[in-house]
């Protein structure tokens, strides 16, 4: 039997479907037992959704006043505390689980696998590296738990339809007071979370300016589409960071992904690789995402872009 | 503060398209262009602007790797620290490793703040900067956008999925950088010759008591699954028309 506990995130009212990639990735190890944790101030709510999810046999819920928002000083004693009988433990590879996990491994002196893509046996997992332009796989040494992150957009998240066991559990660790929460800063709107959107629109520096943007907006609206960006578009102003894709933005894997005005360069590509159809609208026909789009239009995004959504 | 500590690994310039060895057993570096790290390029800017501003009094870039990282650490020194540390060790060593490396410089040297890469973009592992503010038992503040310093907090804001979050921490501290903190200074020729007389010591990783523990291996390296060639359309009624055959609209 292979124990593993998966954290949990949420934002407090309901769990991110990182949750349930995770669990979906833990449910690929031969034999694996799957517990959540969920910390929270009050986790309730937050564990019947866990326990809801198949394949998982128990939500342990740490309730803490500490818990408000997610630290992860905060938080890495608490999951020490509860997590030292299993053999795996996995957050997802968003900021959450990427701030957290490292620290978690660390106090449990070993090393973590970022990023898993596959679970190949008990031991062995395969991860992206270079920008996704190689794939690794590695083996973990035996008779120490495995931390990882789980690299969502290669996991489908597992169904509703579960009614798991919740355990209670107050946090017996102490916890430090070096690191406060101020604020957050939300670019929420009411298009669909680009992280989970079905068609994402994304656009580049060719865009020119936050204004010029709307045509893109108007775009996602059609389609029922998320917003994304390059990096050269978030940098210019044009957009929030929260908006990026690639490397050092989002992962995703839309069934579609339309990008306009951006050329492609690998740090966007290793963002979109797992996108089901690939759109790809600009002017320069040598530009690099016609390497990779299942679909090219060589065209003036200012006349093409309107021109779509008019038609669609 | 006294002094700032900064990371600087040396890794494959992030222009080259790294290829796979055709058995394997690695990734093609013979030849290729080393760089600093992206990610470190921006921690040390934003140590010299701290410095630049009075608020410290020295910025010692750290190393760990192989004797040719000295280059890195020479660049770092041509951009204004004031010395290096190469930890030096021919084999890589895992990033829980390279943790305590930090940790054991940082008992040395004291600092008040660590500044390190969010992620390393070879291994893209994001892990080198939490391990070390947990090993160290201090605040962290990763994928940090703006970073200011306050006496004994500092106040920073971080690129988080859901957009920025502000967190104060109590110093010293581990911070881990984003792209957009700053953009790194260029450096300048009569720098390099400078830097040339910067001290730089090295410290053979033995030296230090650690002991490289447990660590994970790379059994085989493949390239990634390639997409399937796509094709062109010659206006936006013939892409409708895809999208529609696709039902994907
Ligand atoms: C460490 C590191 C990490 C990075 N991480 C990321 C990341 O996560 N995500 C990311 O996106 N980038 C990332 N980058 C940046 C990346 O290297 C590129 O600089 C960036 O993706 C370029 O954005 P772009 O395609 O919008 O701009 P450009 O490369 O300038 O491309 C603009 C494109 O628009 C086209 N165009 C111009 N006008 C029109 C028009 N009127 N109609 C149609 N087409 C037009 C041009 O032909 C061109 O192809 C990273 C870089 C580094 C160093
Ligand atoms: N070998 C190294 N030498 C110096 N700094 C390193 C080294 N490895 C990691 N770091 C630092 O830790 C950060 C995160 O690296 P990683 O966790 O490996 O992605 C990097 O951006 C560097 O600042």
């Amino acid at each position: 039997m292979a124990k593993v506990l998966v954290i949990a995130e949420h934002d407090g009212k309901n769990l991110n479907p990182s949750t349930a990639k995770c669990v979906s990735c833990a449910a690929a190890i031969n034999g694996a037992e799957i517990s959540v944790a969920v910390f929270a101030t009050e986790p309730a709510a937050l564990a019947a959704a866990a326990a809801n999810l198949k394949s998982v046999t128990k939500v342990v819920a740490v309730a803490d006043a500490a818990n408000e928002y997610t630290l992860a000083a905060t938080l890495a004693p608490q999951v020490v505390a509860i997590g030292r009988d299993y053999d795996y433990l996995f957050g997802p590879s968003t900021t959450f689980g990427k701030d957290l996990m490292p620290r978690i491994a660390a106090l449990l002196g070993v090393n973590q696998i970022s990023d898993i893509m596959s679970v190949e046996s008990e031991r062995s997992f395969k991860r992206p590296i270079y920008a996704g332009n190689a794939i690794v796989s590695v083996t973990a040494p035996e008779g120490i738990p495995v931390v990882a992150t789980v690299r969502t957009a290669s996991w489908a998240a597992v169904d509703d339809g579960n009614d798991a066991a919740i355990e209670q559990v107050v946090n017996s660790a102490a916890l430090p007071d070096h690191t406060r929460f101020i604020e957050l800063q939300s670019g929420k709107s009411d298009r669909p979370d680009l992280q989970t959107a079905s068609r994402v629109v994304s656009g580049g520096r060719a865009l020119g300016s936050s204004e010029s943007f709307d045509i893109i907006y108007a775009l996602a609206d059609k389609l029922g589409a998320g917003v994304g960006a390059s990096r050269a578009a978030v940098d210019a102003g044009y957009v929030p960071n929260d908006m990026q894709v690639g490397q050092t933005g989002k992962i995703i894997a839309p069934d579609l992904y339309i990008a306009v005005g951006i050329s492609g360069a690998i740090q966007h590509l290793t963002g979109i690789k797992d996108a089901g159809t690939i759109v790809a609208i600009n002017k320069d026909e040598e530009a690099p995402i016609f390497e990779v789009a299942d679909i090219g239009l060589v065209a003036d995004l200012f006349t093409a872009v309107p021109e779509l959504t008019k038609a669609l | 503060m006294d002094r700032i500590l900064v990371g600087l690994k040396r890794a494959v310039d992030y222009n080259v398209r790294v290829r796979v060895k055709s058995d394997g057993s690695g990734v093609e570096t013979d030849g290729v262009k080393m760089s600093i790290n992206p990610f470190d390029e921006i921690a040390l800017e934003e140590a010299l602007r701290i410095k630049e501003r009075g608020a410290a009094s020295e910025v010692v870039v750290i190393s760990i790797g192989p004797t040719d990282a000295q280059q890195q650490l020479r660049t770092g020194l041509a951009m204004g620290a004031d010395r290096a540390i190469l930890v030096e060790s021919a084999t890589a060593i895992s990033p829980l490793d390279r943790a305590r490396v930090f940790l054991e410089l940082v008992e040395r040297e004291q600092p008040g703040l660590v500044i390190l890469g969010k992620q390393a973009i070879d291994d893209d592992n994001n892990q080198v900067g939490q391990m070390l503010a947990a090993l160290w038992d201090r605040p962290q503040a990763t994928f940090a956008s703006k970073l200011t310093l306050d006496g004994e907090t500092a106040t920073v804001v971080r690129e988080v999925d859901a957009g920025l979050e502000t967190i104060e921490v109590d110093l010293p501290a581990v911070v881990t950088t984003d792209l957009r903190l700053n953009e790194p200074r260029y450096v300048k020729l009569p720098d390099i010759m400078k830097a040339k007389k910067k001290p730089l010591e090295l410290i053979p990783l033995a030296e230090l008591g650690i002991e490289p523990g447990p660590t994970l291996t790379e059994t085989f390296f493949e390239p990634p699954a390639a997409r399937k060639k796509g094709s062109m359309v010659k206006d936006v009624a013939e892409l409708v028309s895809a999208l529609k055959s696709k039902g994907l609209v």
